[in-house]
């Protein structure tokens, strides 16, 4: 448990957090960036750079500026300007259920019987997944990308605003 | 306490705090954000068996993980653009207003 570790998991859970439970949306989105890019760092010195590198340009670069989009596009409109209560039924039941599910998963992981030593970290180069990729996994990268196309169609489809009808 | 224990701990709290926001927020984009939380924590599970795991050289983890990530950006685009469509048509994205399908 080394003290890169420890740092880098307090940044995330920070992020996380403040992400979860701010107010202001924009505030939200700046703090799950945080937490996005921490989960990057621990990619990185865990030894798999290309998905580190990989997390910080699709969470980092795409999905934290799309919300910030939707998050302005739908300003004034969120349950927040009502008062969300802090302290209200569903709050209490959401961290009931979360604190349960944590320490189950917890009790879980630590009872069971984990034997892994600490290993030499593997050298895996960009090269050595674009061969696995061509080879072993071409079939799933075309379905991603057939995947990704689609999703990318729907998503313009349901967000076009609908003409009206003659 | 072995290193693989600090990731899985790690792991299991930031579900836990995405399932929490997941549940217990009213704001549709920040119930999206909470679920992609979730699907982070499971992308740290996967690197980190791959990293400790018997056969490293094998990049299962690796290559689950990536394609992970591809699944989580097409969700995130659908979600935002079903969340703006609806708001488009009921000018609000408080999901507890959201009824209309109710039954």
């Amino acid at each position: 448990m080394s003290i890169i570790f420890l740092i880098l998991a307090a940044i995330t859970i920070t992020g996380a957090s403040a992400a979860m439970g701010l107010r202001n949306l924009i505030h939200c989105v700046l703090a799950l960036t945080l937490g996005f890019v921490g989960l990057a760092m621990l990619y990185l010195e865990l030894g798999a750079q290309f998905v580190g590198f990989t997390q910080i340009l699709v969470y980092v670069g795409a999905v934290a500026i799309l919300s910030v989009f939707a998050i302005m596009m739908t300003r004034s409109a969120g349950p927040d300007a009502e008062a969300e209560a802090a302290l209200s039924a569903s709050w209490i039941s959401g961290l009931v259920v979360a604190g349960a599910t944590f320490a189950v998963l917890a009790w879980a992981i630590i009872t069971s019987n984990i034997t892994a030593a600490a290993s030499a970290q593997p050298e895996v180069s960009v090269k050595d997944i674009g061969n696995a990729l061509m080879h072993n996994y071409a079939v799933p990268l075309e379905i991603m990308g057939l995947l990704l196309t689609a999703a990318l169609i729907g998503a313009v489809i349901v967000a076009m605003p609908q003409e009206k009808a003659p | 306490m072995t290193p693989l224990t600090g990731y899985l701990l790690l792991s299991a709290m930031i579900f836990s705090v995405g399932l929490a926001g997941a549940l217990s927020r009213r704001n549709a984009i920040l119930v999206l954000i909470g679920i992609e939380l979730m699907l982070n924590a499971a992308n740290l599970n996967f690197i980190a068996f791959w990293r400790y795991g018997p056969n490293p050289a094998a990049l299962t983890g690796i290559m689950f993980t990536i394609f992970s990530i591809g699944i989580a950006a097409a969700e995130a685009a659908v979600g935002l653009g079903i969340i703006l469509a609806v708001y488009r048509h009921t000018k609000n994205t408080d999901l507890d207003q959201m009824n209309s399908m109710k039954g």
